[in-house]
Parts: structure tokens; C-alpha cells; sequence
């Protein structure tokens, strides 16, 4: 929801990252507050992706210039565990498999260890058992898949479920959803799109990356930007990403060709 | 006979009159042999050096009191063997409510008790090799679990070899014979532990003799720890009836040198074999595993498991050998051996090595070597972990595949705190 009181989360200035040497991002803004939705698309290799593991803080992406602000402060200024431990999240568009560690350890220890930086109580096994059971309903996970090692065999559809799974127990204050509806079916689309909707607040917010619309019918954005080639090249509203839908990237990527 | 294998050999004479022939045969094997070097295939990658610059004594028979509090099993109460350097140490051993047909004991009670040990003792297939040799030239003690036809026992045994050392470097020769009479069953815990922080460094030369009748099943876990200076150079030797079951759990930490050679003989058929292994080492170790499943006979089932985690400027070496000769038909054998080097300077040599003459038979046999994924570490910093805890933690991941197949709770425990104190890089 829009509401022009609300502090800035997350403020980008004119971002440019490289990865490899190869510039990705060429001069990024984007600025998100508390309880906003807020979509990119754009087609492959628009730097979508580059996007959010810059903000994430993987260590194969070089940042090259601009600022990035996060609840005030620099957040470049932390390490990537400390950036998830003040509320920043992304969920993985291919979340990795741990084989040999147990699913439900890790959401213990990833949860301690965000209870710990804001000086709140660890929980101990049987407490966080109560709680994760709480929380599996969001996204209607199957409890056996807490006893399994982490994304090991798991479906497409059960490693994003997963994945909004360890969002409701790390509550960010920022989510970065990394297209977070590849690769799956409709049916699993819905409950992940409902986990995240169930999720949202005032208080948070989210960053959707997509490459489809379809997403979008369930998760309704507050802002749309379209990405290409390192920019964001406009913005809009939700009524965006239907435009983008039926008249397609080129629309946007290459106006001299449509004015032909 | 070199000097060094000379000095190598106790010369105690023996305790009980019934050792000396294979003492004697031993020691005439041992007149033709020397010490293997780089220039023989099976210790192509093992440096022996360290070996040979040292000269060791014999344990003195006064040893020094030992604090075993932290080191027994609590679900062995009734089942625990202590020796200190090789020695008997009956006060610390606790031995008692034995069922019929179930001994636990030295070699001195074995015999008194009239075991036929003299016919198992020594009598392995494979046996002529010069680091056994050694130990039954001068063999005088032993650790001994028989268990007679169809009797079992549920406790786990814990057979624990510990090494203390003072001022003076000794060479120490554990032996343990395991006798499973057909229909038997046990689990067998084997541990090869120190106690103090040594001045000089100590040889240990352990040999583990292993018969397995018809039908019976053994699960044998064998857990080297040596202090960082030692070096330990291991023998289990297992033969197999018809219808045994022979699972083994080979855990490898200490030493700065280990060896481990791991030799299994079917001879009889529709055996099963299951080989786990982990090694861990950092620092300068060299941890060496040398398996070998010789199949003889039709429709056995061999699995094999050997994972090495090395880091700083270690050194594993896996050489794993399978047989499977014409007459082994419907042999179904998998063989995988996963490494994970966490440093640049850490090495691998590993060796796979099946061969195979039968022609109706499934074997596979695989190697891998891994590091840390730098994705792996991202996505658990993501989540909020430091890098070192997102280490440890895979570390361990990896190394419980095989923790987990003991079947001893306190065991798996205390493995788990070592493997968490193994610091990645």
C-alpha cells in the first residue's frame, strides 16, 4: 500500500555493478518504503537478477559506483550475513541443495542468529519447533519436509515454498523476491503468491523481480519498473505490467521501431 | 632384517609358549623384508620418512595413571577393554554379566578360558606384510571378543587402545582378534586414543583380525585419534563366511601420519559388505586408506563409502580395491570415494579400483573431489550466518553422511564436536 508518510527502506542512487568486468548494472534508482510493493521486469538480461544479488551482497558482483541506502544507512557498509540479519531478504531464484543439513536446523540457526543482532531470546529446539509449526501453514508445507536436508530432492515448487517458509521466520524488512515464479505451475504459484501476500505489511516491503505478469494477478504491486539494459527505463503502476504483457519488452526497450 | 625394522620388535619373550610359532614365522618373514618406500606401488604416495628418522623403544610395563573418564562409552558398562601402550589394564577395563557363549578378554584369559585363538591368530589371508609382521613377531597381548555359535550381544564392546608417552619415543603394536562364530552378532567400538601431549613422537602399529562364520554379523567401528606427532599404521583384516554381514565404520582424525589398510576376503558366498570411511585432516597430516574387498565366491553385495576432508597442507590418499574374479557371479558392488578440499595447498591422491573378470555382475565404482561453494556459503550468509559458522556447518554436512552410520549415540556425539573444532580455513 502507498502511503507518502512512510519512511524510506530502501533508497538506490544511480547504481552501477559489473560482474567479471563486464558492466551489468549502468546507473540503477529506485527508491521503495515501508509497505510499498514494488515489481521489476524486464527481459533476460536486463541486469534484474544482477540487481538483487548486489543489494544481497554476493561476492561475485562488483559494485562500480552509486549509493545505496537502507533504513538510513549504507548498506554496503555490511556483510551480507549482516545485511540478513537487519532485515534484508532474498529468496533465491534457484535456492541451493545442502545435502546432510537438516532443513529445520537451518531455519534455526538462520532465525538465533537474526534473534541475537536485535538482541532478542535464541530459542532453543523445542521452542522453535512450536514456532516453525505456526508458520508452515503459510505456505502449506508438508511438516516432513522440515526433517529433510535443505532443498535436497525438493521440487521446484517446495525449494520457493522454502523459501517464503524462511522469510516468514526471518520477518525482513525487506524481501527480495528473485523470480520467484520460475519454474512453477499455477497451483504452486498461488501459494506462494498467498505466503507472500499473508507476509506483507505496513512496516515491510518488497522488491518483485519477474519476467512474466503472471505473478503479478496475484501479488499486486503498488509500482511496476521496467529494467533494461542496466536502467530502469519507466515506471508505473500495476496497469504497467498488463501493457507489458500484451505489447511485449520491445515496447519499451526499442520506442524508435514502435513509432515506425 | 634393516636395523629399523630390527628395533621395531619387542623382544620379550613370549607369555605363553603357544605364540611362538607365529612369532617365529613372522620373524623369518620379516628376515627376507625391509621397510616399503615410494617405489612400491602400495605406498607410492605415503611418506614413510618420518618413520625411519626416529628410533622407538618399547613401551615401558610401568605406566603412568591415566584419567579414561572422558574417553569410555557410557552404553558399555559391561563391555569395555582398556589397554595403555599395548598393555592389559584390567583396573580400567570393566568386564562383567557376560551371557553364555560370549567372552570379552585378553589374550591370557582367551587361553585360559581354552579359546582356540592360535588357530585365527595370524592366520589371515594377505597376512604376509611387513607392518603385521612386526606385530606378531612380538606379539604377547591382545584384545579378544569371541562370540560363540548363535549368541549375541546387544551393548556395543569398547576395545580402547590408548597411547600415553612421556620422554621417551616407543613403538606400540595393539592387536585385537574378533572371532563371530556362525549366527552371532555384536558391535564393536575400536579406538586408538592419547592421553598427554608427547615429547617424542610414538609408532603405533595396530593389527585387527576379523573372522566372520556363517550367517553372523559384526558392526565394526574403528576410530583412529592418535596425537598430531604420531604415527599410526593400521591392519583390519576381515574374512567372511557364507551369509555374514561385515559393516565397517573407519573414522580417521589424528596422527601426522596414518596408513589404514583394509582388507576384506570372502570366502564363502552371499556375503555382505559395507565399508564407511572418513578421514579429516588439516595441518601437515598424511592420512592414507588402502582397501581391498577380494570376492571369491557368487552373489555378494559390497558397498563402499570413503569420503576425506583435507584442508591447510594435508595430504589423503583413497586407494580402494575391488575383486571380482569369474567365479564371484552376481556380485553387486558400488564403490564411491567423495573428497572435499577446503585449501589450495590441501592434496588428494585417490584411486579407485575395480577389477572385474566376472561377466554377470553389477559394479560401480566413482570419485569426486569438491570444495566449498562459494554459493553455498552466500546462501547461508544470506540467511544470516558468518562465513565460519556457514563453513562449519558444511563441513559437517558432509562428514555426518558417514557419522551417521554408527551406531552408537555417544560416539556419533563426540565425532560431531570433532568435526565442529576442525577449523576450515
Amino acid at each position: 500500500m502507498i502511503n507518502p508518510n512512510s519512511p524510506v527502506i530502501l533508497s538506490v542512487k544511480n547504481l552501477t555493478a559489473e560482474v567479471d568486468g563486464t558492466p551489468i548494472l549502468k546507473g540503477l534508482n529506485i527508491e521503495i518504503k515501508a509497505g510499498e510493493i514494488h515489481a521489476i521486469m524486464g527481459p533476460n538480461g536486463s541486469g534484474k537478477s544482477t540487481l538483487s544479488k548486489v543489494l544481497a551482497g554476493h561476492p561475485a558482483y562488483t559494485v562500480t559506483g552509486g549509493e545505496v541506502t537502507y533504513k538510513g544507512e549504507n548498506l554496503f557498509d555490511l556483510e551480507p550475513q549482516d545485511r540478513a540479519r537487519s532485515g534484508v531478504f532474498l529468496a533465491f531464484q534457484y535456492p541451493l541443495e545442502i545435502p546432510g543439513v537438516s532443513n529445520l536446523d537451518f531455519l534455526r540457526v538462520a532465525y538465533n542468529s537474526r534473534q541475537k543482532h536485535l538482541g532478542l531470546e535464541e530459542l532453543d529446539v523445542f521452542d522453535f519447533d512450536e514456532l516453525i509449526q505456526a508458520k508452515l501453514d503459510i505456505v502449506k508445507m508438508n511438516p516432513a519436509f522440515l526433517s529433510r536436508s535443505v532443498n535436497e530432492g525438493f521440487s521446484g515448487g517446495e525449494k520457493k515454498r522454502n523459501e517464503i517458509l524462511q522469510m516468514a521466520i526471518l520477518q525482513p524488512s525487506l524481501a527480495i523476491l528473485d523470480e520467484t515464479d520460475s519454474g512453477l505451475d499455477i497451483d504452486a504459484l498461488k501459494i506462494v503468491a498467498n505466503g507472500v501476500n499473508q507476509l506483507s505489511n505496513q512496516d515491510n516491503s518488497m522488491l518483485v523481480i519477474t519476467h512474466y505478469q503472471r505473478l503479478l494477478d496475484y501479488i499486486i504491486p503498488d509500482f511496476v519498473h521496467v529494467m533494461a539494459n542496466g536502467q530502469i527505463l519507466t515506471s508505473g503502476g500495476k496497469e504497467l505490467a498488463l501493457e507489458l504483457e500484451a505489447k511485449g519488452y520491445d515496447w519499451v526497450t526499442e520506442p524508435q521501431t514502435a513509432n515506425v | 632384517m634393516t636395523a629399523t625394522l630390527t628395533q621395531l620388535i619387542p623382544l620379550t619373550p613370549p607369555a605363553n609358549p603357544q605364540l611362538q610359532d607365529i612369532r617365529t614365522q613372522a620373524s623369518a618373514y620379516l628376515q627376507e623384508e625391509t621397510i616399503p618406500t615410494n617405489r612400491d606401488e602400495e605406498w607410492r604416495f605415503t611418506n614413510l620418512s618420518p618413520l625411519l628418522a626416529q628410533t622407538f623403544a618399547a613401551p615401558s610395563p610401568q605406566l603412568p595413571p591415566v584419567n579414561i573418564n572422558g574417553l569410555v562409552i557410557p552404553e558399555a558398562p559391561d563391555s569395555r577393554l582398556v589397554f595403555v601402550n599395548g598393555i592389559y589394564e584390567p583396573e580400567y577395563s570393566s568386564i562383567a554379566n557376560l551371557p553364555a557363549g560370549v567372552f570379552i578378554g585378553n589374550l591370557a584369559a582367551a587361553i585360559d578360558a581354552g579359546l582356540a585363538v592360535t588357530d585365527y591368530l595370524g592366520k589371515q589371508p594377505g597376512g604376509e606384510e611387513v607392518f603385521t609382521a612386526i606385530n606378531t613377531a612380538g606379539i604377547n597381548e591382545a584384545a579378544v571378543v569371541w562370540l560363540e555359535k548363535d549368541s549375541s550381544y546387544d551393548s556395543p564392546i569398547q576395545l580402547l587402545f590408548i597411547a600415553t608417552v612421556d620422554d621417551v619415543a616407543v613403538a606400540i603394536q595393539p592387536r585385537t582378534l574378533i572371532v563371530m562364530e556362525a549366527g552371532s552378532n555384536a558391535t564393536v567400538i575400536q579406538e586408538y586414543l592419547h592421553t598427554s601431549i608427547p615429547n617424542h613422537l610414538y609408532f603405533n602399529n595396530a593389527v585387527t583380525e576379523i573372522w566372520l562364520g556363517n550367517t553372523a554379523t559384526l558392526n565394526h567401528t574403528r576410530i583412529q585419534d592418535e596425537d598430531i606427532t604420531a604415527i599410526h599404521i593400521g591392519k583390519t583384516a576381515v574374512s567372511q563366511s557364507q551369509h555374514s554381514s561385515y559393516t565397517g565404520n573407519s573414522i580417521d582424525l589424528g596422527s601426522k601420519l596414518s596408513r589404514h589398510n583394509w582388507e576384506i576376503f570372502q570366502i564363502g558366498a552371499a556375503t555382505e559388505t559395507n565399508l564407511n570411511g572418513l578421514a579429516m585432516v588439516n595441518g601437515e597430516q598424511e592420512s592414507d586408506t588402502h582397501s581391498t574387498i577380494a570376492l571369491t565366491k557368487p552373489n555378494g553385495t559390497t558397498n563402499q563409502l570413503h569420503k576425506c576432508i583435507v584442508d591447510d597442507r594435508a595430504h589423503a590418499i583413497f586407494n580402494g580395491k575391488v575383486f571380482v574374479p569369474q567365479a564371484a557371479q552376481q556380485t553387486n558392488a558400488g564403490q564411491l570415494n567423495r573428497n572435499l578440499l577446503l585449501s589450495s595447498t590441501a592434496r588428494i591422491d585417490t584411486k579407485p579400483q575395480l577389477e572385474i573378470t566376472a561377466d554377470n555382475v553389477k559394479c560401480s565404482h566413482g570419485a569426486t573431489v569438491s570444495q566449498l561453494e562459494d554459493d553455498e556459503i552466500f546462501y547461508l550468509q544470506s540467511r544470516g550466518l558468518d562465513v565460519e559458522t556457514a563453513k562449519i556447518l558444511l563441513i559437517n554436512a558432509f562428514a555426518v553422511e558417514i557419522i551417521d552410520r554408527i551406531p552408537v549415540a555417544s560416539v556419533r556425539e563426540k565425532l560431531a564436536v570433532a568435526v565442529k573444532a576442525f577449523k576450515a580455513s
